[in-house]
């Protein structure tokens, strides 16, 4: 247990979003973009950080499945619900408290809810095969 | 030495040494399970080798030593099993040097098992486990769910904790005191759990309100400066103080005011008298003003301290409530405070109170009970037999159920 827990924050937004993203006007896209910049840098700075960043919509996705003969591709994301993963970061923390409390700072910046979830860690993974 | 006197000195280290064994194991292996499961196999060693040997003279030195041997051949074991799939060399954690003052293990483990990121129910069932030490099939049945949903409940939670990396951690002074109504929520939930019981046959589940009061003790021992803290211990030390009063021999529940005050348990109320008195020092001399569980422990004082219902000082209830209210505008508080108002300013204006909150609780019993007796105290004899069978198509214990059947029949016409 010697390396720092590393988390995944993910943030969902609408499948079928407007013209300003998941934004209710051009303003409130800028501004939480100006938001998330700060959080990012304050992740950064604090040693936390380890990968941010929003994706495209998820009607530009396409879902593939290679475990057949034949590679089938899908149009579209592979969950059809009306929320879909908008953006993500990948942080180390120390433990859940401190993860959580930086979750909602991002929730905040982002104008979004965030899932904090942890990864697998080797002793986790070591674990697994183990039982 | 008898059989009986060791199985009273087992049971009595049971509750005094559980949750201090446990949690010392966790800070030192960093792992729940490990510190469960080697306290569980310490306590049945003891179990079998007591009557025997006779009891240690120091019994939680001897389990504390026992468990961590126990945990200790446990990762030894784990850890060569492992070694068959992977080569990977397993290194503990070496335990990490206390930094602040010195703090019980038993309060990291408390606000572990509370904390915020488990459902309501993981924590419950946690906190009586690796706290209470209650077994799995006793939580089980106090919360009349099947034995394996209980084991898998806890078995998550656990895995959760571990993944998720929740610390085994007193928090923060910024934190604290919104982590602790979380601690004491979950402790009055097992508590009502046992006291108003929802479900099931009996009325009351003396198993939960005493494991909750043991809890509240705790609590007390690690936070005693803690107002809340005193506050809700002293709310269930008065309301489990008329517990003997509550249900008759014929098993109905007997009301507030039909209760035979001579049967209430004088003990519970001085020592929860005693902790009200010591909070309204605290407030008066500038400290924090009280919370919700301190002003309902003396709301339930005002009850307990009066020699029958007429004689009670409703004004001062009445005013509680108003307090309470200012804390917690929630429906049921207002129901409460409608009841009181009926007392001092009269049938009538109660249940005008009452009637206000006939939307948002018209799924609970006690709103229609309490409407039913004002109905009849006015005379109004078809409503109240309407609102009575509303509360007890709603009621699911079975004492509140008889009791309002009766008071239906009773209705003239």
């Amino acid at each position: 247990m010697s390396a720092v827990p590393r988390y995944l924050l993910s943030v969902y937004g609408p499948a079928e979003p407007t013209e300003f993203g998941a934004y209710p006007s051009q303003e409130a896209m800028l501004q939480a973009f100006a938001d998330t910049r700060a959080f990012n840098e304050r992740l950064q700075r604090d040693g936390h950080l380890v990968f941010a960043d929003g994706l495209e919509p998820a009607t530009t996705a396409t879902t593939v499945d290679g475990q057949g003969e034949k590679t089938a591709l899908t149009d579209g994301p592979y969950l059809e619900t009306k929320e879909h993963l908008g953006g993500f970061w990948v942080i180390e923390a120390a433990d859940l408290d401190v993860a959580l409390a930086l979750a909602a700072e991002g929730s905040k910046a982002c104008r979004g809810t965030v899932e904090v979830r942890p990864f697998r860690t080797e002793e986790s993974v070591r674990a697994l095969l183990a039982s | 030495m008898t059989g009986c006197t060791v199985e009273q000195a087992i049971t009595r280290v049971h509750h005094e040494e559980w949750a201090r064994v446990v949690a010392g194991l966790a800070r030192r292996f960093s792992d729940l399970d490990v510190a469960e499961e080697a306290t569980a196999e310490a306590f049945a060693a003891a179990a079998e080798r007591w009557p025997r040997e006779g009891v240690p003279p120091n019994p939680g030195g001897w389990l504390a030593t026992t468990a961590t041997r126990k945990a200790i051949d446990r990762l030894r074991r784990e850890s060569q099993r492992e070694a068959k799939h992977q080569a990977a060399r397993i290194v503990y954690d070496s335990p990490p040097e206390p930094t602040g003052p010195v703090e019980d293990d038993r309060l990291r483990l408390v606000f572990t098992c509370c904390h915020p990121a488990l459902a309501m129910e993981a924590r419950v069932a946690l906190t009586l486990r690796l706290l209470g030490g209650l077994t799995v099939p006793e939580i089980a049945r106090a919360f009349l769910v099947q034995e394996t949903t209980m084991a898998r409940r806890i078995t998550r939670a656990k895995a959760k904790i571990k993944a998720a990396h929740i610390p085994y951690r007193v928090p923060s002074a910024d934190d604290i005191r919104e982590r602790l109504a979380g601690v004491l929520a979950v402790v009055y939930l097992v508590f009502n759990e046992g006291y108003l019981a929802s479900e099931g046959d009996e009325p009351v589940r003396v198993d939960l309100t005493d494991e909750a009061i043991r809890l509240g003790r705790l609590l007390r021992t690690l936070l005693p400066d803690g107002g809340e803290v005193a506050g809700l211990l002293a709310l269930m030390l008065l309301t489990d103080a008329r517990r003997p009063a509550r249900v008759s021999r014929t098993g109905e529940l007997v009301t507030l005011a039909e209760q035979d005050r001579g049967a209430w348990d004088r003990t519970l109320i001085a020592e929860g008298n005693a902790l009200v008195r010591e909070r309204l020092e605290a407030v008066a001399a500038g400290g924090d003003p009280p919370g919700r569980y301190q002003l309902q422990a003396a709301i339930n004082a005002v009850h307990t301290n009066a020699p029958s219902a007429r004689d009670t000082d409703w004004s001062t209830i009445v005013a509680l409530y108003d307090h309470l209210m200012q804390l917690d505008p929630s429906p049921i508080v207002r129901l409460n405070r409608a009841v009181a108002v009926a007392e001092v300013d009269g049938p009538g204006v109660g249940l005008a109170e009452i009637d206000r909150l006939a939307e948002v609780l018209d799924a609970y019993h006690a709103f229609h009970a309490a409407r039913a007796d004002l109905l009849r105290r006015l005379g109004r004899g078809g409503e109240s037999r309407a609102a009575y069978d509303r509360a007890i198509s709603l009621a699911g214990n079975p004492a509140e159920r008889a009791y309002l059947t009766r008071r239906r029949d009773q209705l003239a016409g």
